[in-house]
C-alpha cells in the first residue's frame, strides 16, 4: 500500500553527514592522547587507549546530535506568521527499538571492555584492602605481597603532609621510584582519608584511616611527577602535594643509599609554614585543625624543582 | 469523614477561597494555595540562586590566579561548602518543587494538591532551615566546610570544640530539608495517583506529570538513608558516638554509601523534571507531538529504578572490591539507555516541525546540547578506569555542572519562561529574554568546557590553589562564571518589570496543548472549579485535530473571558 520511493536524496544526505561525522571523531579520539599527561607507568597506556575510544564514541554521538539539531533549527524554522503546525509524527516503534537496542550493546560493549582493562590493570599491581590499623599487623600484611620487587613502601598520609618510609629505614617526603620496576606500597592514613593520586600513572587510591591498602604500580618512565592529595582533608588540602621522582635501579639504589647516611630533618609540609604565617598574622579565617608536626625524614626533597606533569 | 479537595462543600465554597486573598501578601503569609506555594518556593529560590552564584564568584575569583591569595584557605573551604549546599538545598530542590506546585495540579486538573496544609508546611521549612544553614556563616570557627558530601572523619573534627558549630548546623538544615522533601514527595505523588481528571489515564499524563511522579518516588526511597546517615553523623559530631570514626571501630566509608544511596539519585530528583520541560516545549515550539510519547514517559521510570543501584560509582577508588565496582559500572552505564532513548525522542520532535526559537525553547536547545555533553563525560566517569584518573578532578566538577547548571539550570530558565504568563498573567520581554540566553549560554559553555581539560590533567577539585599550568584553564572559567553573574542582570530586570507591567498574557499565547492552558492566566485559585474536564486524548496531540477534553470549546471561552 505504502510504495513510498527510495528517498535516494535523503539516504545520500545522511550517508556523506555520517561520514563527515566519522571522520571527524575519529580525528578527536586521536587529538584526545595528548588530553592527558605524559603517560608513565604500566597502567597508563590501557586507560588512555579506553579513554579515546570512549572520546572517538562520544564525538560521534555528540557531533550527530548536535548537528541534527543545527540542521533542524536551520532548515526546519517556522516563517512568521506561519502558525501551522508540523507533521503530526508520533513515533515510530522500529525506530524506537533500534535507538534503544544499539545504545544498549554500545554501552555494554563499553563495559565489558572497561572490565577487561580493570582486570589488566588488577593483573599490573594488585590492590586489596585490611581493615586493620597498620600497627596491629603489619607483618601479616606485608607478607601477602608475593611479587615484591621493590617494597613495601610505607605511605603515610596526614594533615598535611606524605611520609614514605622505606624497607631499608630510610624516610622520604618524596617518593623515589626504580623505573620498570614493580613498586609495592602499605597505604595508611593517620587522620582523615586521603587520596594517593599521581595523574602521570593514571592510578588513584583513596586512603582510608583505619585500614590498610597494599597497592602496586610500575613507573615505566623517568621523571619527576606530581602527587597529589585528591580527597578533600581539610584547610591546606591543596598543599597536599609532593613528587613522585622515577629514576634508573642504579640511582634509585644510590639515592638510598646515601640518604640513609643523612641526618633527621623536618620533612615537606607546607601546610606547616602556611598555618604559622596565619598565626603570625592573627589567626584570622574559619576555623582549622592545626596541622600535624611534619615527619622527620632523611630526605625533604626539594618543592621547587619543576615537574614534568 | 475527611474533607477532601473534591468535596462538594469545598468545590462549592463561594469564592475567593478563604485564606487566598487576591492580593501581594498571599506570597508572604501560609497560604494553601499550590499557584501561591509554587511561585513562593520559585521566587525564594532565585534570591538562593543569586546567593550561591555570589559565593561561586568569590570562589572563581580565588581561583584566577594559582596561589590562595583572595580569601584564607579555611575560608575558600567553607565558601565552596556552602555554594554547594545552598544550590542544591536552598535553589535547585525548591525551584523544581516549585514546578511541581504550578504544574502537578493544573496539568492533570486538579483543584489543589492532595495535602494542602502539608504542602504550604513543607515549603515554610525551607525559610527555616535557610535560616539555620546561613546562620552558620556566624558562628565561631565560621561554616561546614567539608564540602557537600561532609565526609568522616575529616567532617566531624570540630576544631574549635564547641558544641554549636557550623557543621552541627549544616547537618541540622540538611535533616530538615530532608523532612520538608518528603512531606512534598509524599504530596505530589498522592496527587498524581490519585487526582487526576476524568479520563486522564497514566498514559494521558502530560511527561511533566510523569516525571515528577518518577522523581518524587526516588525522593521517598532515598531520603530515609541521608537523614539516617546525617544523625549518626551528627551523633558522631554531637555526641561521641562512632559509627564512622576509625578509632571507634567505625567505618568512615559506611557514611559515603549512606549518603551516595540517595545523593546519587538525587541528580535524577532534579533531572527528571527537567527532561519533563524539555517533552513540555520542544513539542510546543516545533509543533509536533512527540516523539515515542510512551517510550519517554516510561523511560523515566527506568531512570529511577536503574538511578537506586548506581551509587557505589562514587566510590570507585576507595577500595571497593573489583566485582561491585564491574557491577556497579555496568548498571552505571545502562542509564546511558532510557536517557538515550528521551533524547532522541526530542530529536525526532524537532525532525519536520515548525521550530519556534522563543527564549524557552532556546534555553531548552541549549540545555540539550549540554545534557548531550554532559551524558557523554558522564559514560566516561562510569568506566572505572576513566574514573580512577579523573574521579575528584575538575573533570568531574565540569561535567557535573554540565548537568545540573547546563541542563537542569537551563531548563529551569525555560521552564520559568514558559510558563510565566500563565502563572502571572504577564508576558515577559522576548528581547531581555534572548540576551539573557545568549550571556549564560556563553558564559556556561567558558566557565566549565576548559575544566574538562585542568581536570584531565590532573588537577584535584576542591584546591584553594594549584599548580600554574593549570592557569590558563581556570582564567578562562572565571571570565565564565562572571559572565553567568552579568546575565542575571537581564533575567531579573526582565522578571520584576514584566510581572510588575508586562503586557497582559492571554490564555494560551504559545498555542500550546496541555490543559493548564486551558485555564485563564492566571488560573483561579481552584484551577477548574466544579467544571473538570475530561480528557479524550493523549497529550501533545499538535497537528493531529484531536480536541484534548470534551467540549474543548467551552473551557476556551472560558479561558478567554476571565
Amino acid at each position: 500500500m505504502n510504495q513510498k520511493r527510495f528517498p535516494v536524496k535523503l539516504f545520500l544526505t545522511i550517508l556523506i553527514a555520517t561520514a563527515i561525522d566519522l571522520l571527524a571523531s575519529i580525528q578527536i579520539s586521536r587529538w584526545a592522547y595528548g588530553w592527558l599527561p605524559i603517560p608513565a607507568s604500566s597502567a597508563a597506556p590501557y586507560v588512555d587507549d579506553l579513554f579515546s575510544l570512549e572520546v572517538g564514541i562520544g564525538a560521534f554521538i555528540f557531533i550527530g546530535c548536535v548537528g541534527f539539531i543545527i540542521w533542524s533549527v536551520l532548515f526546519s524554522r517556522a516563517e512568521k506568521y506561519d502558525e501551522s503546525d508540523g507533521l503530526p509524527i508520533e513515533g515510530n516503534t522500529k525506530l524506537e527499538i533500534i535507538w534503544t537496542v544499539i545504545p544498549f550493546f554500545v554501552v555494554m560493549a563499553l563495559a565489558f571492555y572497561s572490565i577487561h582493562v580493570n582486570e589488566t590493570l588488577a593483573t599490573l599491581g594488585p590492590k586489596q584492602k585490611y581493615d586493620v590499623a597498620i600497627n596491629q599487623a603489619p607483618e601479616a600484611v606485608a607478607t601477602l605481597d608475593v611479587t615484591r620487587e621493590v617494597g613495601p613502601i610505607e605511605v603515610i598520609s596526614r594533615q598535611w603532609s606524605w611520609e614514605f618510609i622505606y624497607p631499608s629505614g630510610v624516610r622520604s617526603s618524596e617518593l623515589h621510584l626504580p623505573v620498570n620496576l614493580r613498586a609495592n606500597f602499605l597505604l595508611s592514613s593517620k587522620d582523615v582519608i586521603h587520596s594517593f593520586y599521581i595523574p602521570a600513572f593514571r592510578l588513584k587510591q583513596d586512603i582510608i584511616p583505619g585500614s590498610v591498602i597494599s597497592y602496586s604500580l610500575t613507573p615505566t618512565k623517568e621523571g619527576r611527577f606530581r602527587l597529589r592529595d585528591a580527597m578533600f582533608s581539610g584547610a591546606y588540602f591543596s598543599q597536599n602535594q609532593t613528587d613522585v621522582i622515577v629514576e634508573s635501579e642504579e640511582n634509585y639504589d644510590a639515592w638510598l643509599t646515601r640518604t640513609a647516611k643523612r641526618p633527621m630533618v623536618k620533612g615537606l609540609s607546607p601546610g606547616t609554614t602556611l598555618y604559622e604565617k596565619r598565626l603570625k598574622e592573627g589567626d584570622r579565617g574559619w576555623a582549622t585543625v592545626a596541622p600535624a608536626p611534619p615527619p622527620m625524614v632523611n630526605d625533604p626533597g626539594n618543592p621547587e624543582a619543576p615537574h614534568d606533569s | 469523614m475527611t474533607l477532601t479537595n473534591y468535596d462538594p462543600r469545598v468545590l462549592k465554597a463561594p469564592h475567593p477561597v478563604p485564606g487566598a486573598p487576591d492580593n501581594w501578601k498571599r506570597f508572604f503569609s501560609f497560604n494553601t494555595d499550590a499557584k501561591v506555594i509554587g511561585i513562593q518556593y520559585i521566587g525564594l529560590s532565585l534570591l538562593f540562586l543569586l546567593l550561591g552564584g555570589l559565593l561561586a564568584m568569590v570562589m572563581r575569583g580565588e581561583l584566577i590566579t594559582p596561589p590562595a591569595d583572595l580569601v584564607d584557605p579555611s575560608v575558600y573551604n567553607g565558601l565552596y561548602t556552602m555554594h554547594g549546599t545552598v544550590m542544591l538545598f536552598l535553589f535547585l530542590f525548591p525551584v523544581l518543587n516549585g514546578f511541581n506546585n504550578l504544574l502537578i495540579p493544573t496539568m492533570i486538573g486538579a483543584p489543589d494538591m492532595a495535602f494542602p496544609k502539608l504542602n504550604a508546611a513543607a515549603f515554610w521549612l525551607v525559610p527555616v532551615f535557610a535560616v539555620v544553614l546561613l546562620s552558620s556563616f556566624f558562628v565561631p570557627g565560621g561554616p561546614a566546610s567539608s564540602g557537600w558530601w561532609s565526609y568522616p572523619p575529616m567532617s566531624i573534627q570540630n576544631p574549635l570544640g564547641h558544641f554549636i558549630n557550623g557543621e552541627f548546623l549544616w547537618i541540622l538544615a540538611v535533616a530538615i530539608s530532608g523532612v520538608s522533601s518528603i512531606m512534598g514527595a509524599v504530596n505530589f505523588v498522592t496527587t498524581i495517583i490519585r487526582m487526576r481528571a476524568p479520563g486522564m489515564g497514566y498514559f494521558r499524563m502530560p511527561v511533566f506529570v510523569w516525571t515528577a511522579w518518577a522523581a518524587q518516588t526516588l525522593q521517598l526511597i532515598g531520603l530515609p538513608a541521608l537523614t539516617g546517615g546525617a544523625i549518626m553523623l551528627l551523633f558522631d559530631l554531637s555526641f561521641g558516638t562512632s559509627f564512622f570514626k576509625p578509632e571507634g571501630g567505625g567505618d568512615p566509608v559506611l557514611y559515603q554509601h549512606f549518603f551516595w544511596f540517595y545523593s546519587h539519585p538525587a541528580v535524577y530528583v532534579m533531572v527528571l523534571p527537567v527532561f519533563g520541560i524539555f517533552s513540555e516545549l520542544i513539542t510546543v515550539y516545533s509543533r509536533k507531538p512527540l516523539f515515542g510519547y510512551k517510550f519517554v514517559a516510561l523511560a523515566s521510570f527506568i531512570i529511577t529504578f536503574l538511578g537506586l543501584i548506581v551509587w557505589v560509582h562514587h566510590m570507585f577508588y576507595t577500595g571497593t572490591p573489583q566485582w561491585m565496582r564491574n557491577l556497579f559500572m555496568i548498571t552505571t552505564m545502562l542509564i546511558a539507555v532510557p536517557t538515550g532513548v528521551k533524547v532522541f525522542a526530542w530529536l525526532g520532535t524537532l525532525w519536520g516541525g515548525k521550530i519556534r526559537l522563543t527564549t524557552p525553547m532556546l534555553f531548552v536547545l541549549g540545555g540539550l546540547v549540554n545534557f548531550i555533553f554532559g551524558g557523554i563525560t558522564g559514560v566516561m566517569l562510569g568506566t572505572v578506569p576513566i574514573d580512577i584518573h579523573v574521579g575528584n578532578t575538575y573533570f568531574v566538577v565540569a561535567h557535573f555542572h554540565y548537568i545540573i547548571f547546563n541542563t537542569i539550570g537551563f531548563g529551569v530558565f525555560a521552564g520559568i519562561y514558559h510558563w510565566f504568563p500563565k502563572f502571572t498573567g504577564r508576558m515577559y520581554y522576548e528581547g531581555l529574554g534572548k540576551v539573557h540566553f545568549t550571556l549564560t549560554f556563553i558564559g556556561a559553555t567558558l566557565n566549565w568546557l576548559p575544566l574538562h581539560w585542568a581536570g584531565l590533567y590532573g588537577m584535584p577539585r576542591r584546591v584553594a590553589s594549584y599548580d600554574p599550568e593549570f592557569a590558563l584553564w581556570n582564567v578562562i572559567a572565571s571570565i565564565g562564571a562572571f559572565m553567568l553573574g552579568v546575565a542575571s542582570i537581564p533575567f531579573i530586570l526582565n522578571i520584576v518589570s514584566s510581572w510588575a507591567r508586562g503586557a497582559k498574557a492571554p490564555a494560551n499565547p504559545w498555542r500550546a496543548i496541555g490543559l493548564e492552558w486551558l485555564l485563564p492566566s492566571p488560573p483561579p485559585a481552584e484551577n477548574f472549579e466544579d467544571d473538570i474536564p475530561t480528557v479524550i486524548s493523549e497529550p501533545y496531540g499538535y497537528g493531529l485535530g484531536k480536541p484534548l477534553v470534551e467540549d474543548e470549546d467551552f473551557y476556551i471561552r472560558r479561558s478567554m473571558e476571565a
